[in-house]
């Protein structure tokens, strides 16, 4: 076979994919609602833009070089006093674009998110599936500890466990490893709730005919957990996580605006919040304005999408 | 009843070492306690002493069970930070905090519960669908927006109230307090909206709900039958038999006020204990951070325990429930 044909047979099953895709019930669903649309839309605008950053800013906020003092504190839209350049979205106090904070501020507040749910989905995904396979002792002690955490606000989980990292962390790292710290304090403080689904749904399935008759082929307990189990119990799990991503990015916000998050050499959106807030007496709104529309445009897209998603996927969770 | 009771407040207990012994293993493990405590110049002499002094050469069992007793006598050792003893330092700063999460929580029940009632009696009108969109949007703004947003109207463009700080304050000796002047309970206005808002918006969905639930059932129609007002039929008869869910929400949601008011005190600058806790966390203030762990875990602790008692004590299907299920 040529490569021409390879990549032909790939257009095929790919059209193929599409084609089923766009029969299923799940897609005339997504077609029937406005509210999907838009927010995925947005959601989609969003993050490709973030991810797309370098490109499309207009200027690189973190090169000292491209900055000029002389252009802080322009207005929107109005040419500077000194250096008659223009920016759409203003400047702050050293001069930088606030259009080109955002993006990348947002790039950092995505990854903080993404990485963070995945991460609690890991841990909590396998904790769940111990948990309700293998029961007993093991089941006990992972549960208790899931109803303490879950005791407390996640939040303030967050807090305790970024402040103890920090405190482990030598002292010149501290600002270099905030943004990895801050990703293990939001997982860990989110885990429960996957664990707590999954292990409900494990418990329903590992009493059914195709786990016992994987074990009766003599197939590990890993193997029937992960291959067999885990892709009946995933369904929820998706829907968990795109509620958690809509709570990740505003906790890693709230936690950066609080000071105890992104530090100001990498600002994320409530980095950026927590800067512009100190401008908000002097009259410079637009350094605290646009970045907090957008973390609200952001947050909310991915809010109403995982609601929708819930009610699309799994009518039995609302 | 009392197995069902002695087994929960065993519980309670239990996850209390367990928080305790994170909070030591905190104290213990992050940073060495010396290196903090000693500036630069020290003698191998001060070290031996000090460690002496804190215990640090004695088994890990034993310093634990020195801190618990200490923490179960209010001593949390020595800020880092400030120098000073943090049973001081969070006493000072208490009072603040239980103020503006007492108003907070008044606004969030009061207000909750009116409109609660409101937006159920009249499903259908406009004004009830206007407060149940506004709720629904600040539901999804995260609490440190909410703050700014109050900040800049009422104190950039309005210039009415303070953003920052408690105002004038009375100190009563074991007391400040910002109720006695009109500086005080200015300063109080937008903190206490804040923090209370979500609480509020909580609750007025809860009532809500529960009130539609209770006003389809038959003896509302037999009230209305026997020609009572609306008023007693609402307030009497409806609202009474919704409050057994509304007490336990709101109950748990007193911890989260606490807990929140972190949030609030960043913003407004509110010289409590949250706004301690985050400078703790913000320069390693370990025994600070293992204090305030260990108050805010004894009050969760205490207000779960309390709720569950009371809805065992309130509801009597769950005692025959559990009567008959062990």
């Amino acid at each position: 076979m040529s490569d021409i044909d390879v990549i032909e047979v790939a257009k095929a099953a790919e059209k193929g994919r599409w084609a089923r895709f766009s029969e299923s019930d799940f897609y005339w669903k997504f077609r029937g609602s406005p509210v999907a649309m838009v927010s995925f839309a947005v959601t989609a605008v969003l993050v490709l833009s973030a991810l797309f950053a370098p490109l499309i800013a207009p200027y690189n906020p973190f090169d000292p070089g491209s900055l000029n003092l002389m252009n802080g504190f322009s207005a929107p839209g109005v040419p500077n006093a000194f250096t008659g350049e223009t920016f759409a979205l203003g400047t702050d106090d050293q001069g930088r674009d606030v259009f080109s904070t955002i993006l990348y501020g947002m790039r950092i507040s995505l990854f903080v998110g993404f990485a963070a749910v995945t991460f609690a989905l890991v841990l909590g995904v396998t904790l769940g599936l111990i948990a309700g396979y293998v029961g007993g002792w093991t089941e006990t002690i992972i549960m208790r500890v899931a109803d303490v955490q879950l005791t407390f606000p996640s939040i303030l989980v967050a807090m305790l466990i970024f402040g103890v990292a920090k405190g482990f962390t030598p002292v010149e790292y501290r600002d270099q490893m905030a943004i990895w710290v801050l990703i293990i304090a939001i997982g860990l403080s989110d885990w429960v709730q996957f664990a707590r689904v999954v292990r409900g749904a494990t418990l329903v399935e590992r009493n059914k005919e195709y786990v016992q008759a994987a074990r009766l082929i003599g197939r590990t307990s890993p193997a029937i957990m992960l291959r067999h189990i885990l892709p009946n119990v995933l369904s929820p799990v998706l829907v968990i996580a795109t509620i958690s991503l809509a709570l990740a990015i505003i906790a890693e916000a709230t936690l950066s605006f609080l000071g105890v998050g992104a530090p100001p050499t990498q600002p994320s959106l409530g980095t950026l919040i927590r800067i512009g807030q100190g401008f908000l007496f002097s009259g410079e709104w637009w350094i605290l304005f646009f970045p907090a529309m957008t973390l609200l445009t952001l947050a909310l897209a991915v809010n109403l999408l995982g609601d929708w998603l819930r009610d699309a996927l799994n009518p039995r969770l609302k | 009843m009392l197995a069902y009771i002695i087994r929960r407040v065993a519980q309670s207990v239990l996850v209390l070492l367990v928080v305790g012994l994170v909070a030591f293993s905190m104290f213990r493990f992050v940073g060495d306690p010396i290196d903090n405590m000693l500036g630069q110049e020290r003698t191998q002499a001060d070290i031996d002493r000090l460690r002496i002094e804190l215990g640090l050469d004695r088994p890990f069992v034993v310093q634990y069970f020195k801190f618990l007793e200490g923490a179960v006598q209010g001593n949390f050792g020595v800020s880092y930070r400030q120098g000073r003893p943090v049973s001081v330092i969070i006493k000072e700063r208490a009072p603040a905090t239980l103020e503006l999460a007492a108003v907070s929580g008044f606004l969030a029940i009061s207000i909750g519960i009116a409109l609660g009632v409101f937006t159920a009696i009249r499903r259908d009108g406009w004004v009830s669908n206007v407060i149940m969109s506004v709720s629904l949007i600040g539901v999804s703004l995260p609490t440190f927006l909410i703050g700014i947003l109050l900040i800049y109207l009422f104190s950039v463009e309005l210039d009415m109230l303070p953003s920052f700080g408690r105002g004038e304050v009375v100190d009563l000796g074991w007391w400040t307090t910002g109720f006695l002047t009109a500086s005080g309970l200015k300063a109080l206005i937008l903190p206490s909206i804040t923090l209370g808002l979500y609480q509020m918006t909580l609750i007025m969905r809860l009532v809500r709900s529960e009130m539609l639930e209770v006003l389809r059932q038959d003896y509302i129609r037999f009230a209305r039958a026997r020609g009572l007002k609306e008023r007693a039929v609402n307030f009497r008869h409806a609202l009474k038999n919704t409050m057994v869910p509304v007490i336990t929400v709101t109950g748990l949601q007193l911890g989260a006020i606490i807990a929140f008011a972190i949030i609030t005190e960043t913003v407004f600058q509110w010289p409590g204990v949250g706004l301690l806790f985050i400078n703790a966390v913000q320069f390693v203030d370990i025994p600070v951070m293992a204090a305030y762990l260990m108050l805010i875990s004894v009050m969760f602790v205490g207000i779960n325990l309390i709720v569950d008692l009371l809805y065992f004590w309130v509801d009597p299907r769950l005692r025959a429930d559990r009567a008959g299920g062990h």
